[in-house]
């Protein structure tokens, strides 16, 4: 039975838990999980995937351009602005000589 | 004037018995006077509801005469509307006010209908029962101490209810199918690809579907015809002409093969619900079809195969919520979403990939099959629409389990890709149920046809819940 490491996969997934919810969490991922189990009892050796079911393959358009949203319009909705740029947490530290 | 079906309505527009603004203020009264109890709406839109009533006035008055012109309707709050607050019915979205419209709307509002408003769900469409809604549960009007169903709670109820003759929801796994079985209404789930994702918020990119609710068959038919259609801005959409889906639903289905698969009336549901569903079945053959006993043999594994699936879409679809260019930050998840998100992840990681997500894809192909083998041998599929009718708000809340194994016979459709339809079957103790009638891809028509006849039959759309 596979077990869920709840704290790594809530880390590489960016979402903040509390203790208590990695415990509830934990729980009830692991029920999901043992029911999930079955699946690996079908015979798959001879079975390609299904990753889409339109059938449909290299859908493409003209390349042309046309009018878009205005910077304003397109950074109306972001909660933290700068000279009307997205400010984002910085993500690379500066290198100290 | 509530409660009217769409095709009542048009003719009572088009004979100027009543005017679009007279509808669209019924509309807008009764839903003030019941939402206190039903907690189906999460924004109104009276002002411009009452604009676009005008000029759709205007339009009938100039002799224009288009299925939907004039007809008032509500959104789940999954459809992006430009200028107008949509949340997915989650916290982090609470005050996204979108730059643009989803492709349906911007249909919609071309054929004319008026909005007026936009509806509670099941945060990002993520449950069975309308509970997982970061605004508070939408109630189900045969028993305001139930769930409607969900994850298209709040469209469902306003349609059940006689707020609005049409809603639009979305069908992931069932969450239009399941919502309209346990509230007395009509659901379509289209075949994946008919209509246009394009501005809607994505849940699932491969299972994802823009559908309706309504009280009949025949006004299903006439949104789909607005609805359906190849759109350049969703590459999925699909190119295939749209069908007169109106045209010959009032045709017999004498000679009609219609299947019934031995793995939807199984063990362990409502034996009330099988039975109500069997008699259904049983109608259809006093209208003249064949009735044909199926296997679909892989149907056993769609819903686990559903929530690894799904899941790491899900996982996927919500990364982009991090706070920076709408929205607020990854804290605002409530649960539900958290689980799918953590899901997701884990079957997607690196040493799970193969034995959980690939394995998936793979099974996702046996059950494409047994529906394709199946159409082979029968024109519709008839099936409940779910194990069971209405539940207790809070009954399932702590067991996310549970609440997943009720999509167990809508999920399915999702998989394969297929159309469904759930059509009002009767009642058990007061409470409704629905049948689902399954189509081969493309299959609406068909569907519309089938579902048209069995309500002509039993009419029990006209039974109403007492509110």
């Amino acid at each position: 039975m596979t077990t869920i490491d709840v704290k790594h996969i809530a880390k590489l997934a960016e979402l903040p838990l509390t203790q208590e919810e990695e415990k509830k969490f934990k729980k009830q991922l692991s029920a999901i999980l043992e029911h999930i189990e079955k699946l690996s009892s079908v015979d798959i050796s001879q079975v390609a995937e299904t990753s889409q079911v339109t059938g449909l393959e290299n859908v493409d358009r003209e390349d042309s351009a046309s009018a878009s949203f205005s910077q304003e319009e397109a950074t109306s909705q972001a909660k933290i602005k700068h000279n009307g740029l997205f400010e984002v947490p910085v993500i690379l530290e500066e290198a100290v000589e | 004037m509530y409660g009217l079906t769409i095709a009542q309505a048009r003719k009572k527009l088009d004979n100027k018995e009543i005017s679009a603004v007279e509808l669209t203020k019924a509309s807008l009264q009764r839903l003030q006077s019941l939402d206190k109890k039903l907690n189906a709406f999460l924004t109104v839109t009276e002002e411009t509801a009452l604009e676009s009533a005008k000029k759709a006035d205007e339009r009938i008055k100039n002799g224009d005469s288009t299925p939907l012109l004039g007809i008032p309707f509500s959104l789940k709050d999954m459809y992006l509307t430009k200028g107008i607050r949509t949340t997915a019915g989650s916290k982090v979205l609470e005050d996204y006010i979108p730059q643009y419209s989803s492709t349906v709307v911007e249909k919609l509002e071309t054929a004319g209908a008026v909005l007026i408003g936009k509806n509670n769900q099941d945060a990002w469409a993520h449950g069975s029962s309308g509970e997982n809604s970061d605004f508070g549960s939408t109630t189900n009007p045969w028993n305001t101490e139930l769930v409607p169903g969900g994850s298209s709670s709040g469209p469902a109820v306003a349609v059940a209810a006689g707020i609005a003759p049409f809603s639009m929801g979305t069908d992931t796994g069932g969450s239009i199918r399941q919502p309209a079985a346990l509230t007395n209404i009509v659901g379509l789930k289209p075949t994946y690809g008919r209509v246009s994702r394009y501005g809607t918020i994505a849940m699932a990119s491969s299972f994802d579907t823009m559908g309706h609710f309504t009280k009949t068959v025949e006004d299903s038919a006439m949104v789909l015809s607005v609805t359906a259609g190849k759109d350049a801005k969703d590459a999925t959409s699909s190119p295939k002409p749209i069908d007169a889906y109106t045209k010959d639903i009032d045709t017999s289905i004498k000679g009609l093969k219609i299947g019934m698969p031995k793995e939807y009336f199984i063990d362990g549901m409502d034996e009330k619900v099988k039975e109500a569903t069997m008699s259904a079945i049983k109608k259809l053959e006093e209208l003249g079809a064949e009735i044909v006993e199926i296997s679909l043999p892989h149907t056993q594994y769609a819903i686990d195969i559903y929530y690894v699936l799904q899941t790491a879409e899900v996982s996927s679809n919500l990364a982009r919520y991090d706070g920076i260019r709408y929205g607020n930050t990854r804290e605002f998840f409530g649960d539900e979403a958290k689980r799918r998100i953590m899901l997701g992840t884990f079957v997607l990681a690196h040493g799970y990939y193969d034995a959980y997500y690939k394995r998936a894809m793979k099974i996702r192909t046996l059950i494409k099959q047994d529906f394709e083998k199946a159409f082979e041998k029968v024109d519709v599929i008839a099936t409940p629409a779910s194990p069971t009718t209405a539940w207790k708000i809070g009954e399932k809340v702590d067991d996310p389990l549970a609440m997943y194994l009720s999509d167990v016979f809508t999920v399915t459709g999702n998989v394969a890709g297929i159309p469904g339809l759930s059509v009002p079957a009767g009642f058990v103790k007061n409470l409704p149920v629905g049948m689902q009638l399954l189509g081969p891809m493309f299959g609406e028509k068909l569907l519309f046809q089938v579902g048209r006849q069995y309500e002509l039959a039993t009419k029990w759309y006209e039974k109403e819940p007492n509110l």
